[in-house]
């Protein structure tokens, strides 16, 4: 499978740009304005308030009780759930995006979320720390431990990050269930992404996180 | 003989309670003959009043007008001094100037439920075909019968759709029915410490009330009022149970413990040792001086019948199926009259139905009653759900 062509951001007004997270604005400009987004394990909001600036009808799945509470005061759509466990209860084609940002490392079974994910949504939306990362493939093979970045900090006995991937990992889980790849991005240490158009392999080596936006295969 | 205190008799009499049910110290809507209320039992409750308060102006759009329903024992008087125990109001917290519920940008309405004793028809009222107190002659209503009253109180303000119904408990139940019955009347509902049901064990609950009540021989079959007797202490006990019931393990001992009133030492009696007694005492005997014990055994039973999903073939999600109604789910972690769990079912049946919904769990050791208490993190969400309803439906910043 090949890369398509990296697309240029849409929508981004540049005066908006300090004020949100590089990786948000890149999510938010694979969003159609008009559509309706579930953010699920959406912090305290901050993408969702962005995406509210473009008049999009979002709504947000938290796990933390305090990020769902901050949520809710900033008069966001907002519930506490858990993405393993409560995506269940949600209908077929109920959003026309459903977005798992940095959270699908953090989840007990990766493949059910991502499939639950694609019933939900019409198209997905997931990005995620990328394990093939050269700084990480350093720490392991020169260092002999764990790796730790300043994104992913935690130790390994207290991260909540179980089921970590790499760039090629996830693309090969998409073929694997038939998910389609209508649009892949790489972001560096700094949210940016890896502007030029460039073989997988790298991309597992420079990209720091992976961005997908997703859509169900033939036959889904 | 060892010493024993017995619930103190009410200093309120027989009299004044009749007045403020005939003739409540708010506004009053008088619904004759011609406009009947249909009960779910099938009688046609005619002619009934609903006593009601306001606070802030309509504007001219009519788009800013919420409804707060209240919970079993309380009444419409929300941010006023009660007229009969001269106490503030009982969610002055919420609603006031600079508060969530703010009446310089609202127009707040609440209303007396139906069955209740403050000035809405109930069974205290006179029934007009006999002339005397209804007593159990009043047919017993459920809280789709309160909302079908409310609607009608609605009607005659000349309000159609609501910006939000607001409640907690038994008032959170009657938010819950405004939206099944009439969502496309309610742009943002804000249920509270409520269930979509009453649980088998909250109806236990209620059993026990009322079984205390009826079991102290002034009750008099519900008659009490002719013969001159009020079962105050059937009620006080009745009262003392619930209380429990509104609190948490955790809340007694943090304010009780097991600390002795006025005392050093045991008495070796069944007086009221221990200052968690002392205190259930008091708020059983305070509680009769504004209640009426018949009306008790009406409203608890409107809750035992109250379940959304059996009304609707079992299937909760069915009741929301398609509603545009903003959601704002509230419960609290030390609520075991009505646990998260309850309103978690009720937030998975709103995501079934593609609901605008927030949940918000917040943790507090003070029980179901904490959403009557000072607790900011509840304020901080209740301000900015309805700013956003507000800003939604296009109130402008003077407005809300």
């Amino acid at each position: 499978m090949s890369v398509q062509e990296v697309l240029p951001l849409g929508g981004v007004a540049t005066e908006q740009s300090g004020q949100f997270r590089a990786d948000h604005l890149l999510v938010a400009g694979m969003v159609k304005p008009g559509s309706k987004v579930l953010d699920v394990g959406c912090g305290e909001g901050d993408l969702l308030q962005l995406l509210e600036t473009r008049g999009i009808d979002g709504r947000g799945i938290e796990l933390s009780r305090e990020g769902v509470n901050r949520c809710v005061a900033k008069g966001l759509a907002v519930v506490q759930g858990d993405a393993d466990t409560d995506l269940v209860n949600y209908p077929d084609d109920a959003f026309d995006y459903v977005i798992l940002s940095q959270t699908l490392q953090a989840t007990r079974q990766p493949r059910v979320v991502l499939e639950n994910l694609l019933r939900i949504g019409r198209r997905a939306i997931v990005s995620f720390p990328n394990f093939g990362f050269w700084k990480m493939r350093l720490q392991l093979l020169v260092g002999g431990h764990m790796p730790r970045t300043e994104n992913l900090p935690a130790t390994w006995y207290d991260t909540a990050n179980i089921h970590f991937c790499t760039i090629k990992d996830f693309v090969e889980l998409c073929d694997a269930i038939n998910v389609k790849m209508e649009r892949a991005e790489a972001l560096d240490l700094y949210g940016r992404p890896l502007r030029l158009r460039m073989p997988w392999w790298v991309w597992n080596l420079f990209g720091e996180q992976g961005v997908f936006l997703l859509t169900r295969g033939g036959g889904m | 003989m060892v010493g024993v205190t017995s619930i103190p008799s009410p200093a309120i009499s027989a009299d004044d309670r009749s007045h403020e049910v005939d003739h409540p110290s708010s506004q009053v809507a008088h619904f004759s003959t011609d406009q009947p209320l249909p009960l779910d039992c099938g009688v046609d409750l005619t002619p009934f009043q609903i006593a009601y308060q306001t606070y802030g102006e309509l504007n001219a759009d009519c788009s800013n007008a919420i409804l707060i329903c209240h919970a079993l024992t309380l009444d419409q008087h929300v941010a006023n001094l009660h007229p009969l125990t001269g106490k503030a109001g009982w969610w002055e917290i919420m609603v006031g100037p600079g508060r969530p519920l703010d009446p310089d940008k609202y127009f707040i309405i609440c209303s007396n439920v139906i069955g209740g004793c403050m000035g809405s028809t109930g069974p205290a009222s006179i029934n007009p075909a006999t002339g005397k107190v209804w007593g159990l002659d009043f047919p017993v209503v459920t809280i789709p019968d309160m909302v079908r009253a409310q609607a009608m109180l609605l009607d005659r303000l000349g309000i159609d759709t609501l910006l939000c119904v607001i409640g907690g408990s038994m008032g959170g139940m009657q938010v819950l029915q405004w939206t099944a019955a009439y969502p496309e009347r309610v742009f943002s509902a804000l249920p509270v410490a409520c269930a979509t049901r009453h649980s088998a064990q909250n109806i236990a609950f209620h059993e026990l009330g009322r079984q205390a009540v009826m079991a102290d021989p002034d009750w008099r079959a519900g008659r009490y009022f002719e013969q001159g007797t009020l079962p105050h202490r059937g009620l006080a006990v009745a009262r003392m149970a619930g209380h429990i019931t509104y609190l948490s393990d955790a809340a007694l001992h943090r304010k009780f413990g097991r600390r002795m009133q006025d005392r050093e030492l045991p008495t070796f009696s069944f007086d009221a040792d221990f200052q968690v007694e002392s205190y259930l005492r008091y708020q059983g005997s305070s509680f009769v001086e504004r209640f009426d014990a018949n009306s008790y055994l009406y409203l608890t039973r409107a809750m035992d019948y109250f379940d959304i999903a059996g009304d609707h073939g079992g299937v909760l999600a069915k009741a929301f199926a398609g509603i545009q109604t903003r959601f704002c789910v509230v419960s609290f972690t030390s609520d075991w009259l009505f646990p998260t769990s309850e309103s978690r079912a009720l937030v998975h049946a709103l995501n079934a139905s593609s609901a605008r919904v927030s949940f918000a769990e917040i943790e507090t050791d003070r029980g179901h009653d904490a959403f009557l208490l000072d607790v900011p993190e509840f304020f901080d969400i209740a301000r900015a759900f309805l700013q956003s309803a507000g800003k939604a439906r296009g109130l402008t910043a003077k407005d809300g």
